[in-house]
């Protein structure tokens, strides 16, 4: 009986690995930051398209570059586009795609403050820099006139771990404040001022600061909706305040599109445009030009397409925002570069 | 034949297991030359500077470990104080004095606590001792919080929650061997001290004595577990790189900035110094490692010399 069931374990182990080798396995890995929205798609797809299976390793986004430099993937993701110096090291020419695009927003815990709260990128960088330190500074007061603010400390609160989150909110305020570009700079990981505290992951920093009275700091947009904690409105170029929303999130992008470069490396925090959200960026999947394998390169080509187009009205319900359309044009005109033939 | 077999067995035996033993020898051996091999440039750059800075900025590629060799001991270090002597009265509750039908489900429970993954730990730090450990510090008088160990703003996030998370974390572990320990001490010897008319009490500081060997070595490898404890600590120590006495400031651990920042460092350098880290944790560990085995075997030595003279003086009166 017991001989039975270990036959009959061993074939359907052995139909199983057949069935898989009939079809296509493509590995990949790189940001946690699109991940949910990657394996939704990839699931999707797979239901379209059964003869092709993508297996996404979250791994982050620096890890990411370096597996695609390495070649143990077959493509990378990233929130930050890659340094020309990391381009240079990788065997073959990369090229970048925006897949989707998100949003972070600042979340506060004001205490005895109901309303919502105004920012500009510059209060929020003295605020990042530790300059301003008590929550009724003039500076917050003028920006929020009626909103009764407590002479409380802020504390700071920041992600503790290497995130495209904490990249996307530098280069934000680094584009709006030269000294905070010059004492924290702009990477997934940074040098923090004295006396702020750092929280592991979204959860962490939203964790820290909903439980420490005259906390602030930084979340995925998708993070705040999800946890119904407090977030400001951002003040953008055009000098209007905007809370992040898909649509907010998709205007910055459709804003630069104008100037897109040609390899999609561009960064869209304080994009111009009344309706646009200051801080928000693309995420980008990471594909060789002339991919290693060729029948591997196809079937990813078609559902990067796919993703582009249909794939997009996943995006909402997960927190992200749409590429708008004149991006997506774009994109799948350089997507004929690749070369699968 | 019959006598050549089981000779052949032994031969067998002895280098199975010897194979065993020289693939332990083999594989710390391997860690280290791969912890040096990816760490070489940070080695390079640094050298010494890299235990002797302060800074750590992925930004400008200036890497110092202090903060983060600092934070590692300090928090490992108050830990143990905690903990020992709760482990060691729950050791020597469960094998002297708890009755009989106590003592299994005594067992069970705080071995229970062993087998919590740290991530558990750390979201019960974060959602419950955090909040405690800030209502202390909101109410801690302010005479007090001008000493230089109360210093810092009330946030709950910080060295002391680090070290009451970590310390429940090791309890589980320097108890049960304590516990063991004391089980292995010989009933004579208890047996002894009370026909010299010795209270429990001072039995069981007698067996406490003759197993302080073992007791020591139960609390180095809670110092170790300590040392390396990486998820529950970084989700309530606050993650600052900076060297402070006080309890209420947020600090930061070598383990705990490897797994941070590891899976988003792409530069050459900054991949380098988190390896760099690793290695100076596994050559604290070593050395720690080795300063116990060295205190336990000073310990044990002059107390044989004396058992024996002891032993030998009523037989030398005799004869």
């Amino acid at each position: 009986m017991k001989r039975t069931i270990l036959v009959g374990i061993a074939t359907a182990a052995l139909a199983a690995v057949t069935l898989a080798a009939q079809g296509l396995q493509i590995n990949g890995a790189g940001a946690t930051f699109p991940a949910p929205l990657y394996t939704k798609w990839f699931a999707e797809y797979n239901r379209l398209h059964a003869d092709v299976r993508v297996n996404y390793q979250p791994v982050g986004s620096g890890a990411g570059i370096q597996q695609m430099i390495k070649k143990t993937v077959f493509f990378g993701a990233s929130d930050a586009p890659m340094t020309p110096e990391q381009l240079q090291s990788a065997p073959g020419r990369i090229l970048h795609f925006p897949t989707v695009l998100g949003a972070v927003v600042p979340v506060y815990n004001v205490p005895g403050v109901a309303q919502e709260l105004k920012f500009t990128g510059d209060l929020l960088s003295n605020i990042f820099l530790t300059k301003i330190t008590k929550w009724n500074d003039p500076q917050i007061a003028k920006l929020n006139p009626g909103v009764n603010l407590p002479a409380a400390d802020i504390t700071v609160v920041h992600r503790s771990d290497g995130s495209g989150t904490t990249y996307i909110w530098c280069d934000f305020l680094a584009k709006v404040s030269p000294e905070y570009k010059k004492t924290v700079g702009v990477a997934t990981s940074v040098k923090w001022p004295a006396n702020t505290i750092g929280g592991k992951g979204n959860e962490g920093v939203a964790g820290l600061v909903s439980q420490t009275p005259g906390a602030i700091g930084y979340v995925e947009l998708i993070y705040a909706l999800q946890t119904k904690i407090a977030y400001g409105a951002v003040q953008n170029s055009s000098g209007k305040f905007v809370k992040a929303t898909p649509e907010s999130v998709t205007a910055a992008a459709s804003a630069a599109a104008a100037q897109m470069p040609a390899d999609f490396r561009v960064s869209i925090t304080n994009p111009p445009g009344d309706a646009a959200y200051p801080a928000s960026s693309f995420t980008w999947l990471l594909l060789y030009e002339d991919p290693p394998d060729k029948k591997q390169g196809k079937a990813v080509v078609d559902f990067v397409k796919w993703a582009l187009t249909d794939g997009q009205k996943f995006a909402p319900d997960l927190g992200y925002a749409p590429l708008p359309k004149s991006v997506v044009d774009l994109e799948l005109k350089a997507l004929a570069r690749i070369k699968v033939q | 034949m019959i006598g050549s077999r089981p000779r052949s067995d032994d031969w067998l035996f002895r280098v199975g297991t010897g194979i065993f033993a020289v693939l332990v020898i083999g594989v710390v051996s391997a860690i280290a030359l791969e912890l040096y091999r990816e760490s070489r440039l940070s080695l390079h750059e640094f050298g010494w500077r890299f235990w002797q800075t302060d800074v750590w900025d992925p930004v400008a590629g200036e890497f110092g470990a202090r903060p983060f060799i600092w934070g590692t001991l300090y928090s490992s270090v108050l830990a143990l104080l905690i903990a020992t002597p709760i482990a060691l009265g729950i050791a020597v509750c469960i094998s002297e004095l708890a009755p009989r039908p106590l003592q299994r489900p005594l067992v069970f429970l705080t071995e229970l606590l062993a087998a919590i993954p740290s991530i558990v730990y750390g979201l019960w730090g974060i959602f419950v001792l955090v909040p405690l450990v800030r209502q202390l510090e909101v109410h801690t008088p302010d005479w007090l919080r001008a000493l230089p160990l109360f210093k810092g703003p009330p946030v709950g996030v910080g060295m002391l929650s680090a070290a009451i998370i970590l310390s429940i974390m090791v309890i589980p572990f320097t108890s049960s061997i304590a516990r063991e320990v004391l089980r292995a001490v010989p009933q004579s010897q208890r047996e002894g001290a009370y026909a010299l008319g010795a209270t429990r009490w001072e039995a069981i500081r007698m067996a406490l004595f003759y197993a302080r060997t073992g007791i020591i070595g139960a609390v180095m490898l809670g110092f170790g577990r300590a040392l390396g404890e990486t998820m529950a600590v970084t989700m309530v120590i606050g993650n600052t790189p900076q060297i402070s006495l006080s309890l209420f400031a947020p600090q930061y651990t070598m383990a705990a900035v490897i797994a941070n920042e590891f899976a988003e460092a792409a530069a050459d350098l900054y991949l380098h110094a988190l390896v760099e880290i690793g290695l100076v944790l596994f050559v604290i560990t070593l050395v720690i490692n080795v300063i116990s085995r060295a205190f336990i075997w000073s310990l044990g030595r002059p107390a044989r010399a004396r058992r024996t003279r002891t032993a030998a003086a009523p037989a030398l009166e005799s004869a």
